[in-house]
């Protein structure tokens, strides 16, 4: 099962038609057949039911793509023929797709059913995930940039020493799909299963089983000295919404360049039986002058999610370090 | 004589009277004192973060102290002893497989799976020398480990087949009276019981129960079922405790890192830093 992507994929090959949501922020509201507003359902203990098992892919770019200028939702018209084109794999480079660019896809399309035309997105009528008339991150602090590239010149040269010069990805440490906060990658493992209990609610990445256990009930962040890769998470219930607010992060977390100070807030609402809206607002005064926020529609997925082993199965550290090893002694005897 | 029949007859119920008295007294005391406080659905409520408290993970059988692997951490990292947790101290191995273990044994520093931070499969998870936590659903229970942030979903529901092996198995549940029964199949061949070699196969079944004893603790149980390995199926139990402080929280413990230079670092450059 190690580094597969058979899991998901098998998942979306299920899955059929591009599913066009009302995000919070529009004026209509999904209604059920009997013409009612759409009430979100209770657990037995009376919070709201978040449970199920959710896919993130979607056809909206994280920043708004230039051109569009400040408009941050498309007319029915425009959303029709953006659906069109998408389904014909007709994706611009004006519009980067996120999910759906084909180039974000690295493996057979047809074999692990990546074609686009099975695949279902929950998508609104965003122009961007990020919202706002910028619908773009904030340019980055002076210091940030500093920062990050005082730490990418560290490594440079190095890249192939040893195994803490590997990508946290690679070491099968934090994937890219599970770091949060959550943003749509390839359309592979993108799987998450959200489970209740009295006092917790639980996001559980397919991809390398990340799993957060977050508790519910008001209690304050652990001590600061103790930082962690996926920070330490508190919730709480506003009205129908799960709210996480995360802190204690590593600087090796780093958020779209950001540092250990990242403070995030997810917001976590259902706002249909197979829809949930995610939205988060993150903030860094050491890397942005202000905090910016994305929302993503997420479909429910159909299951089961299965067990993702990295470290495991990891073969590509020591293939990588080996292969330079015998280059370098290749390297030598050639020279001497 | 015949009133020294009828005497014996009298003997003879009394005693039989006694010995079915005595029966349903020591039945009686077996059955669970203690009735766990319940879920919304009525169930016995195992939500919360649980420890073992032995050194099971070393060794499930009795074991007497040790000096440790690593001469440098003296008494910080020195096996520590225990009465061990396996139903009459015998682990059944078939002789191929009794060989197998004590090789497992003697290279375990070299072949253990929790050495390489590797999922730690079942029922080991229960008794590692770190939390877990229980997320209690109607249909689906979250076990949430603290070790390499293993985890396994636990269906509740009608049982399913599992789609492949995997580290932690397929895990399918039900209620028995107080009782959280845990049917274990479909893991790999790659996880240990413990430090001291013991192994099984891609053959094993666990079947787990969770019981409540108190309200800060259960007792597990776990009979273990492997036909490749051992000649009958065989049993551990221990309580695990609740860890009662009120800020307790599972926190990270991503091990890889702990292990790179053991499995990488001979494949760094020379000289770097």
């Amino acid at each position: 099962m190690s580094q597969s992507s058979l899991p998901s994929s098998v998942v979306l090959v299920a899955l059929v038609t591009l599913a066009q949501v009302t995000a919070p922020g529009q004026t209509v509201t999904k209604t059920n057949t009997a013409g009612k507003a759409w009430t979100p359902p209770r657990t037995l203990d009376g919070t709201p039911d978040l449970r199920g098992i959710f896919s993130d892919s979607t056809l909206t770019p994280l920043e708004r793509p230039k051109g569009i200028g400040a408009k941050e939702f498309y007319s029915d018209q425009e959303f029709a023929e953006l659906a069109r084109r998408v389904k014909k794999g007709d994706v611009g480079k004006e519009a980067d797709l996120g999910a759906a660019a084909p180039q974000a896809v690295r493996y057979d399309l047809e074999l692990y059913g990546f074609d686009l035309t099975k695949t279902t997105f929950a998508s609104n009528k965003r122009t961007s995930l990020i919202v706002g008339p910028e619908g773009a991150v904030p340019p980055m602090l002076p210091e940030a940039r500093t920062r990050n590239a005082e730490r990418g010149a560290k490594n440079k040269g190095h890249e192939f020493d040893s195994y803490e010069n590997r990508p946290l990805q690679e070491r099968c440490i934090l994937m890219a799909q599970e770091r949060i906060p959550m943003l749509p990658g390839a359309n592979d493992n993108n799987l998450l299963q959200i489970l209740q209990g009295p006092g917790y609610v639980v996001l559980l990445h397919e991809i390398d089983h990340s799993t957060r256990v977050i508790p519910t009930d008001g209690r304050p962040h652990i001590p600061q000295s103790i930082r962690q890769y996926q920070g330490d998470p508190v919730g709480h219930w506003e009205g129908d919404t799960l709210v996480v607010d995360t802190t204690n992060f590593t600087e090796l977390t780093a958020f779209r360049g950001s540092g250990e100070k990242l403070h995030l807030i997810e917001r976590f609402t259902r706002i249909a039986d197979d829809t949930m809206i995610y939205k988060f607002t993150v903030e860094d005064a050491t890397t942005w002058d202000k905090p910016w926020t994305a929302e993503i529609p997420w479909t429910k997925a159909k299951g089961p999610v299965y067990e993702w082993a990295c470290h495991e199965g990891n073969t590509m550290i020591s293939t990588i370090l080996r292969g330079a090893r015998v280059g370098e002694e290749e390297a030598q005897k050639a020279g001497k | 004589m015949k009133l020294f029949a009828r005497a014996r007859l009298r003997n003879w119920l009394f005693v039989t009277v006694c010995v079915l008295l005595f029966a349903a007294s020591s039945v009686w005391s077996q059955t669970p004192v203690f009735r766990a406080p319940r879920t919304a659905d009525g169930k016995p409520n195992l939500n919360g973060i649980w420890q073992a408290l032995n050194s099971a993970d070393w060794d499930l059988q009795g074991h007497a102290a040790a000096k440790g692997p690593v001469p440098a951490l003296g008494a910080v990292f020195a096996v520590p002893p225990g009465l061990g947790v396996v139903e009459g101290d015998e682990i059944p191995y078939l002789p191929a497989a009794a060989t197998k273990k004590k090789e497992n044994q003697a290279n375990w520093v070299k072949l253990d799976p929790e050495v390489k931070c590797y999922l730690p499969g079942v029922p080991r998870a229960a008794y590692l020398p770190y939390p877990f936590q229980i997320v209690q659903g109607a249909k689906e229970i979250l076990i949430s480990y603290e070790y390499a942030g293993a985890v396994r979903i636990v269906n509740m529901d009608a049982a399913t087949k599992a789609p492949a092996d995997s580290w932690m198995g397929w895990s399918n549940g039900r209620w028995d009276g107080e009782t959280l029964v845990i049917d274990v199949t479909s893991q790999n061949e790659d996880t240990w019981f413990d430090h001291a070699g013991n192994f099984h196969s891609d053959a094993l079944h666990v079947v787990e129960r969770y019981t409540p004893r108190s309200a800060d603790s259960l007792n597990y149980e776990a009979t273990i079922e492997d036909a490749k390995v051992f000649s009958r199926p065989w049993k551990i139990s221990m309580p695990l405790y609740r860890r009662v402080e009120s800020n307790a929280k599972l926190l990270e413990y991503k091990c890889v890192e702990f292990t790179e230079e053991l499995l990488y670092g001979p494949l760094r450059k020379k000289n770097s830093k």
